[in-house]
């Protein structure tokens, strides 16, 4: 059986913890300079155009693009061929997470009670760690760094079968509007349909690792992931929620079947920035 | 294009339009959620505060720290919703300017026409390119909430859009 070390693991997870603080996601990155040259208003052309000189100040110069440097969300995806040794692979993950947030002079943004004492761990952890076990002998790590100016604004709603398509769009632009500046728009959306009430969730955040500027597979989801994005444009938020045609940069749908009685919604709200990177250990 | 020179008296804004851009140079305080939460149970026990409000610019920030051979860190804006349960209070105590991002309460904005003070806008997520505004920064009070220290921070030039000016208009219901 193939073994690796988890050292590996933490390793990847402390590059690309700090690296993705720093350059803006290539995909991301793309779809914000199409925007600035599309944007018909003025202030929504001109406030793209700062974001844009802050993604390369921010590169050239080693400072993170945005001060919230995120929660890290962190997937292993593990080989079910793989044995992985020396040490508990979630401790990895979060000793990967601790020594990048320190070595990239990352902001610390995490509370160990989330009710009462909110007192600060100091270095950013714990990660959100979610395992997943997959055909083959390689390990798959994804990483992304929320921001909750974005996570804060999204919502999970229990549509019923008859909502339909009708409803599903519904909830994702009354997600979007009641975002609206406090999001950071333009924004990524990920929208999570079927599944369960938690699993719904798990899509919509799935969706927010998927290269932005692929449609997803299903021809039928594509075509609702363009209906939608032309619906978000439309609300005139814009920019920072100063006007225009930009709100969102991409919106990614994935879905699974669900019960004859349900049709969870997941809307996961993320911001101009959406970081995310993934490493394959072979 | 405006630019004006810290602290904001009263005079200085009160002519100033929803949707300016202006460019701020000189002293401002950034506070945060966990130090609002303390500024505002010193105010309720009357305790005198770490820094005058008196015409005082509240920044909505929690920087990252500053790596070494840098000025400052990344710099951008928080959600000032968060602090709208403090904002009336901290107006009516004399500052005259919050610098945050996003939508506000109509009590918080009732405040800012009450104190003709004004309510702006920093653009969220340009943290690298805000940070480089900064020239200096000294920390002023509770220094153990890392991120969410007090910090007074001398900028230059660091560009702000007037949301809720001192007539009452609102960026975002134009």
């Amino acid at each position: 059986m193939k073994e690796i070390s988890v050292t590996r693991i933490r390793d990847a997870v402390t590059k690309m913890v700090q690296d993705i603080n720093v350059n803006y996601p290539k995909d991301i990155y793309q779809l914000l300079k199409a925007a600035s040259e599309n944007e018909s208003s003025q202030l929504g052309k001109d406030t793209l155009q700062i974001l844009l000189d802050n993604a390369d100040i921010a590169a050239n110069e080693h400072i993170p693009v945005c001060q919230d440097t995120g929660m890290a969300i962190v997937y292993v995806k593990v080989g079910q061929d793989v044995h992985l040794i020396d040490g508990d692979v979630t401790q990895a993950v979060n000793d990967g997470v601790a020594a990048g947030y320190e070595a990239g002079y990352l902001r610390k943004s995490v509370v160990d009670d989330p009710l009462y004492d909110r007192i600060n761990t100091k270095n950013n952890t714990p990660a959100i760690v979610y395992t997943e076990i997959i055909p083959g002998d390689d390990v798959i790590v994804e990483v992304k760094a929320k921001g909750f100016g974005s996570e804060n604004k999204s919502t999970l709603t229990m549509l019923t079968p008859a909502d339909g398509e009708a409803g599903v769009i519904q909830t994702v632009l009354d997600t979007i509007r009641n975002a609206g500046p406090n999001a950071c728009p333009p924004m990524v959306v990920g929208v999570g349909i079927g599944g369960s009430f938690d699993y719904a969730a798990v899509l919509a955040k799935k969706a927010l690792f998927r290269d932005a500027t692929i449609p997803n597979s299903n021809p039928k989801y594509a075509a609702l992931e363009k209906k939608l994005l032309k619906l978000a444009n439309e609300t005139g938020i814009g920019p920072q929620g100063f006007g225009g045609d930009t709100t969102a940069l991409a919106i990614n749908v994935e879905y699974f079947p669900t019960h004859i009685a349900g049709l969870p919604v997941a809307v996961n709200i993320s911001c101009h920035i959406t970081r995310h990177a993934k490493e394959i250990l072979s | 294009m405006i630019h004006l020179e810290l602290p904001l008296t009263k005079d200085k804004i009160k002519d100033l339009k929803t949707g300016d851009l202006v460019y701020l140079s000189g002293q401002l305080y950034t506070a945060r959620d966990a130090a609002h939460k303390r500024l505002f149970e010193m105010i309720q026990q009357n305790q005198p505060l770490p820094f005058d409000l008196k015409d005082a610019t509240i920044y909505y920030v929690g920087p990252t720290p500053t790596m070494p051979g840098q000025t400052f860190g990344s710099a951008g804006p928080t959600t000032s919703a968060r602090m709208d349960p403090y904002a009336p209070t901290l107006y009516d105590l004399g500052v005259s300017c919050t610098i945050g991002k996003g939508y506000r309460s109509k009590v918080v904005q009732d405040s800012v026409v009450k104190n003709q003070a004004i309510y702006a806008v920093a653009i969220g997520g340009a943290g690298a390119l805000l940070g480089k505004c900064v020239k200096k920064a000294e920390p002023v009070a509770f220094e153990d909430l890392g991120a969410e220290a007090i910090l007074k921070l001398t900028v230059e030039n660091f560009p702000i859009t007037i949301a809720f000016d001192t007539q009452g208009n609102n960026l975002y219901e134009d």
